[in-house]
């Protein structure tokens, strides 16, 4: 089914089929409600067809808020492909995220320079109230100290202007920039506060709100505060500054936010808008959506593929790097499977379409992609609970550091008490940050969840990602995880003094088996076509069950099959029985070749290990790790295996119950089992382990039952998960320890703990600066994953 | 020897501390009420929940084991509510800025669900009824 929204450059359109209409009335209510949506260039909704067509603009409105719409007026409307929004949710929050960083951006220079501006203005000012005592705010009185000569020689006439006309523009600077720059701290927090909720709008707005209330009533009433013997300080300039750090701040977040879902916007952008599709004979570009299951699709060398499909004719070599992260590009011919969003390399084939829109491969990578990045890790509980109760604990704080300020300053004789009690309050307000402490666990998920795609490791979520980390045992299938998956013909031994050559040997066999459909068959026709020996169909066969086969090739009469069928045609298997013992022991499977009654070779078939098995298993075991083998096959075959790779710890003759019952067995020990298979019959031990690996074949996307999918074949991927995995959770560790420390050191520093030993204070412009960069600094570290070296 | 605390300190004292009681009385303590889901379309049941600097309603009451419809009608562009979720459910959606987003699901076990933002600052809660 095409996949119903275009881009066009009026806007996208989207067909939303409605339910319900049964007069034109209906249709016109329905067509009204539409057209008076945000963003609606175009609505018009057909009786007939039960359908509604609508022009919209992507940056205002989106097709759920339509469908919204029409269900506003009374009738039933779904999108016709809920799932398909993965593209278009991306790009919704990609622009949202962008507009943010903008806005944000504008609003931190501008209050910046107004800033930097009303602390010029300011100088004179506090220089014209000095003989009231020293400036309150350390920040300010340093600036002052080292400013005002250099001010006074450049700006003279400054220092003539009278101090209420200072405080008065000051004023208006001042609360220009918090209904402009500031306007959405005090709207949020007030919307919160109506909700019974308190977040970081609540303490910005609560701490500038509080300082520029103070400064307005010095501005007012100086009198008020004189009389009680206190300077008339303003601090219009602090909380301008405060202002633009944060908003700097905020900014710096929101782009470094964005580049923690790089890894998923460029697997968004793998998507080829177009495809070269037949059309009665014509090669035709069309759009993508428009494509049918079963279209021939043409691609040229270097085009990128444009949907999931299967080769017709043609060869060719596929990169699929970017799916699987396999950087070897993939041999194609006839027959084989290609995935949209993989680049053709060489040459040009044909292919017919299969899996479309929301079911194709891609789309399905970005779909798990996305649910993975969104979800949460367990570690995160400790952070919510904290940030849940984070804002009004801060609250009273602040408001407790007011309280020991003014008493005991009060106490010691110090008449400016209330001013200093004042300054730590707000300081306590403005340093508090619970932003970090949220940011901590999602933004290390985002990032990890990505990077492992770009290696081809795709990670279920946030709990699967800490629970790799705590992996202490790997249980490795054997078919297809640690071996190739399918019989090889691994030895051609001719019989002593017998009169063909082992190619010749093979030839023969060859010819035999072509007839067969035994899995070892296909691996001696198969051996005979890569070696390029040419065969004909046998004259006549059989199959002999459980022992073998039996035929005529070339006028010879053939038997291929174990020592029972060599009995049957008075072969003596005797003088190969040795090398049969000897593969056999090595996990091998002896085939003994009689030609007319005479013993004439031996072939041995075995499922061989992969290339990269045995660096695998060492991997793993640098890591730590216990690694066993856990198969079904014979105890021989898999302890020949488990030699070869390198593990010395084998489960043999295990059936899936089996499995399951091994995996239950290591985890009652108190192991943290990691389950690697195939994803096919081993779904239930995959699903019982802590941790279900399915090694797939960089076409199997959703594999179920487990917890990471590693797209590639190679084993190795184990290794590079667990390892991702560990260092992911040690940065969320120091993410949230950061999070935590910054918070817990801070908050009692503004509040004043270290005057009484040390005379330090904080001053709120330092605060908020150390809190706009707090949480920068936590999504920096969790962006460090991405250069993280993970083999 | 220790100065005493003057009177207009003992004010400031008790007004601190009633201060510091109202703010966790409002924030923690203070009612919210509660909705009751109303039959929608499709048989659902539906309720509307406005998204601005918190959820309104706060408390959603539904049905166990029938099909329900949130409707998040997110009225602000902050991003601390970009992002709804129901850890306990395992639902986490994206909300854009002036839109309304259906969240659907059928609670099958009965209980309290928290209802939170993406970074858990805003609170509100699904109350499954058996």
């Amino acid at each position: 089914m095409a996949i119903p929204t275009t881009e066009k450059k009026a806007g996208a359109k989207v067909d939303i089929p409605v339910q319900g209409m049964t007069c034109a009335a209906c249709q016109a209510s329905v067509q009204k409600a539409l057209q008076r949506q945000p963003g609606v260039v175009d609505a018009s909704v057909n009786l007939m067809m039960k359908n509604a067509a609508v022009i919209y603009d992507p940056a205002v409105t989106r097709p759920e808020a339509l469908v919204e719409a029409i269900r506003d007026t009374g009738y039933e409307a779904e999108l016709p492909r809920p799932e398909q929004t993965a593209f278009e949710e991306q790009e919704a929050r990609d622009r949202a995220n962008e507009e943010e960083f903008r806005n944000l951006r504008r609003k931190a220079l501008v209050s910046g320079a107004i800033g930097l501006l009303a602390m010029i203005v300011s100088m004179p000012l506090m220089a014209s109230a000095i003989h009231h005592g020293p400036v309150a705010d350390p920040f300010m009185r340093w600036a002052m100290e080292s400013l005002t000569p250099a001010l006074r020689a450049a700006m003279p006439w400054l220092y003539r202007i009278p101090p209420a006309v200072l405080s008065w523009s000051l004023l208006a600077l001042t609360l220009g920039v918090m209904a402009w720059a500031g306007r959405h701290f005090y709207v949020r927090a007030w919307s919160g506060f109506r909700h019974h909720s308190a977040d970081m709008n609540t303490l910005v707005a609560v701490g500038t709100g509080a300082a520029f209330l103070y400064s307005v009533l010095a501005t007012v009433a100086p009198g008020f505060f004189l009389s009680r013997g206190v300077a008339p300080d303003v601090y219009y300039e602090a909380v301008v500054i405060i202002i633009a750090l944060i908003l700097t701040g905020n900014a710096f977040e929101a782009r470094a936010k964005s580049r923690t879902s790089a890894a998923l916007r460029g697997l968004v952008a793998l998507q080829p808008k177009t495809a070269r599709v037949l059309r009665e004979a014509q090669e035709v570009d069309v759009p993508v959506e428009t494509v049918k299951s079963g279209d021939t699709v043409a691609v040229r060398p270097g085009e990128r593929i444009s949907v999931d499909g299967e080769v017709l004719s043609g060869a060719s070599a596929v990169d699929e790097s970017m799916l699987t992260g396999e950087s070897m590009p993939v041999e194609k011919q006839a027959g084989d499977r290609v995935i949209g969003g993989t680049i053709n390399r060489t040459g040009a084939f044909r292919y017919r379409a299969t899996t479309l829109g929301s079911d194709s491969v891609l789309a399905q990578i970005v779909r798990l992609m996305r649910d993975a990045q969104g979800s949460r890790a367990p570690i995160q509980r400790l952070a919510d609970r904290v940030s849940g109760i984070f804002v009004p604990v801060v609250l009273s704080l602040a408001i407790a550091t007011f309280v020991v300020w003014y008493v005991a300053a009060g106490m010691d004789g110090n008449t400016g008490s209330a001013v200093r009690a004042f300054a730590a309050a707000v300081a306590v307000l403005i340093i508090a940050c619970p932003c970090a402490m949220g940011l901590a666990v999602p933004t290390a998920v985002m990032v990890a969840t990505g990077k492992g795609a770009e290696l081809g490791i795709l990670i279920k979520g946030g709990e699967a990602l800490q629970r790799a980390g705590d992996v202490t045992t790997v249980l490795l299938d054997k078919t297809g995880t640690i071996t190739e998956g399918r019989p090889t013909v691994t030895d051609v031994i001719p019989a002593p003094g017998a009169p063909r050559s082992a190619d010749e040997l093979l030839r023969i066999v060859a010819a035999l088996e072509s007839s067969s459909e035994h899995p070892l068959a296909d691996a001696v026709v198969r051996h005979a076509r890569e070696r390029n020996l040419a065969f004909m169909t046998p004259e006549e066969f059989q199959s002999v069950t459980g022992q073998g086969v039996v035929g005529v090739v070339e006028g010879s009469f053939i038997a291929a099959g174990n020592e029972g069928l060599m009995a049957d045609y008075a072969a003596d298997p005797a003088p190969l029985a040795a090398d049969a013992e000897r593969l056999t022991g090595e996990g091998k499977t002896p085939v003994y070749v009689a030609i007319d009654g005479r013993l004439a070779g031996l072939l041995a078939v075995a499922d061989p290990l992969k290339a990269t098995a045995r660096e695998a298993v060492a991997r793993l075991k640098r890591m730590g790790l216990e690694v066993v083998l856990l198969t079904g096959d014979n105890r021989r075959t898999a302890e020949a295996i488990a030699r070869e790779a390198g593990i010395d710890r084998v489960v043999a003759g295990v059936l899936p119950e089996g499995k399951v019952a091994e995996v239950k067995r290591l985890q009652q020990a108190g192991q943290v089992v990691a389950m690697v298979g195939d994803g096919v019959n081993d779904a239930p031990a995959l699903a019982q382990a802590d941790l279900g690996i399915a090694i797939g074949t960089g076409a199997d996307v959703a594999v179920e039952a487990s917890d990471v999918t590693l797209m590639r074949g190679d084993p190795r991927g184990v290794a590079s998960a667990v390892a991702l995995s560990r260092r992911t959770m040690r940065t969320m560790r120091q993410n949230l320890f950061w999070a935590f420390i910054y918070n817990v050191i801070g908050i009692p520093i503004a509040a004043g703990v270290l005057y009484p030993a040390f005379g330090i204070l904080l001053s709120p412009i330092l605060a908020s600066a150390a809190m706009a960069f707090s949480s920068v600094s936590v999504v920096a570290n969790s962006l460090r994953l991405r250069r993280a070296r993970i083999a | 020897m220790i100065p005493s605390p003057a009177p207009s300190d003992w004010a400031v004292v008790l007004a601190g501390i009633a201060a510091i009681a109202w703010v966790n009385w409002y924030f923690f303590l203070a009612k919210r009420t509660a909705v009751t889901a109303t039959a929608g379309a499709r048989g659902a049941q539906e309720v509307t929940i406005t998204v601005h600097g918190g959820y309104e309603p706060a408390e959603v009451k539904v049905k166990q084991g029938q099909p329900v419809r949130l409707i998040f009608d997110r009225q602000e562009d902050s991003s601390c509510s970009e992002e709804v979720v129901i850890p306990e459910l395992g639902i986490r959606k994206f909300l854009p800025a002036f839109q309304k987003t259906p969240v659907e699901l059928t609670p099958g076990k009965a209980g309290a669900f928290d209802i939170t933002c993406g970074m858990s600052m805003l609170h509100g809660k699904l109350i499954v009824e058996g």
